[in-house]
């Protein structure tokens, strides 16, 4: 295995750490809660679902980049590249346009736990849709012009966790209500 | 198939069993029925998960021990669940008690289902 690509996963591994434990917590306390259901009934089941479509969509074109890429096609790859950061860019919109109506509407992350936990957990995951987009747009420069195509794989793989996490938080922070 | 044996996947397949099972993730709670909205939220994302992990980031095919690098850090989370949910979830233990959390457990058996930060105390804003 490359080097590379080993040193990603351990990333991944530590992020499983991170994320896990924080799901967990957020797991404890919501079964310990019943009162949790009326806070949690309050966050846009449709705008999390749009944004799991988005991620969804954004891990098929990364997942074809890294195809174009192992056949060598760095433009191909890049342009896939810039698809999924297009899909990054919207589920950063579209968190920023929910985000600002839940806190017009007085859920703030010192509103109470549930609230706490939402915003930690959702914002941790945005920031890494955040470093992910911006590595990912380096990555693509450099693939249109046929260099490091192997980079190509690193940030997908990346990309698919961050899309693997997301698909937790969903029903965790949208549907369990 | 191809050296690394991920060549001959249809990603596109992938993604359109990801978004059938998004579709009833989505559509299971508004049957109304616990089991039915459990399976349907975090059975079908744990089905996805997989998917996602097998088909795109090609974990089947890379070196066993990278399954075994991520299923460790997934045992030592399942350890802090088991070592820390007994405190976590419980309102009073052999020595200690959560006066606040018993006062909402007490408020939320009596009927006091009010959300705080609702105006006026009225039911939750959905939006």
């Amino acid at each position: 295995m490359p080097t590379g690509l080993l040193a990603v996963w351990w990333v991944i591994a530590s992020e499983i750490v991170i994320f896990g434990g924080l799901l967990a917590s957020y797991i404890m306390h919501r079964l310990a809660h019943d009162a949790w259901q009326i806070q949690s009934a309050n966050t846009n089941t449709t705008i999390g679902a749009f944004n799991t479509f988005v991620l969804l969509t954004s891990s098929l074109t990364a997942v074809l980049g890294h195809q174009a890429a192992e056949k060598g096609n760095g433009k191909k790859a890049a342009r896939f590249l810039v698809f999924t950061f297009i899909g990054a860019i919207t589920f950063t919109c579209v968190k920023a346009y929910e985000w600002s109506t839940e806190i017009a509407h007085g859920y703030t992350i010192t509103s109470n736990t549930f609230w706490s936990f939402y915003y930690t957990a959702a914002g941790l995951h945005a920031l890494h849709v955040i470093a992910g987009a911006i590595i990912m747009l380096f990555v693509a420069r450099k693939a249109a012009k046929n260099i490091d195509l192997h980079h190509v794989e690193l940030i997908g793989v990346y990309w698919h966790f961050v899309d693997v996490v997301w698909i937790f938080l969903f029903p965790l922070l949208y549907i369990a209500k | 198939m191809s050296a690394d044996g991920h060549h001959d996947i249809n990603y596109v397949r992938v993604y359109l069993i990801l978004l059938a099972l998004l579709f009833v993730s989505i559509i299971g709670p508004e049957i109304g029925i616990q089991a039915v909205t459990l399976f349907t939220a975090f059975g079908v994302a744990l089905i996805k998960a997989y998917l996602v992990v097998k088909n795109f980031m090609h974990i089947n095919v890379s070196p066993r021990y990278v399954t075994y690098l991520c299923a460790t850090t997934l045992v030592f989370m399942l350890l802090f669940f088991a070592g820390t949910a007994p405190d976590v979830m419980n309102a009073t233990g052999d020595n200690w008690r959560k006066p606040l959390w018993e006062a909402d457990a007490a408020a939320w058996a009596a009927g006091d289902h009010s959300d705080p930060r609702a105006p006026d105390g009225a039911a939750p804003a959905h939006h």
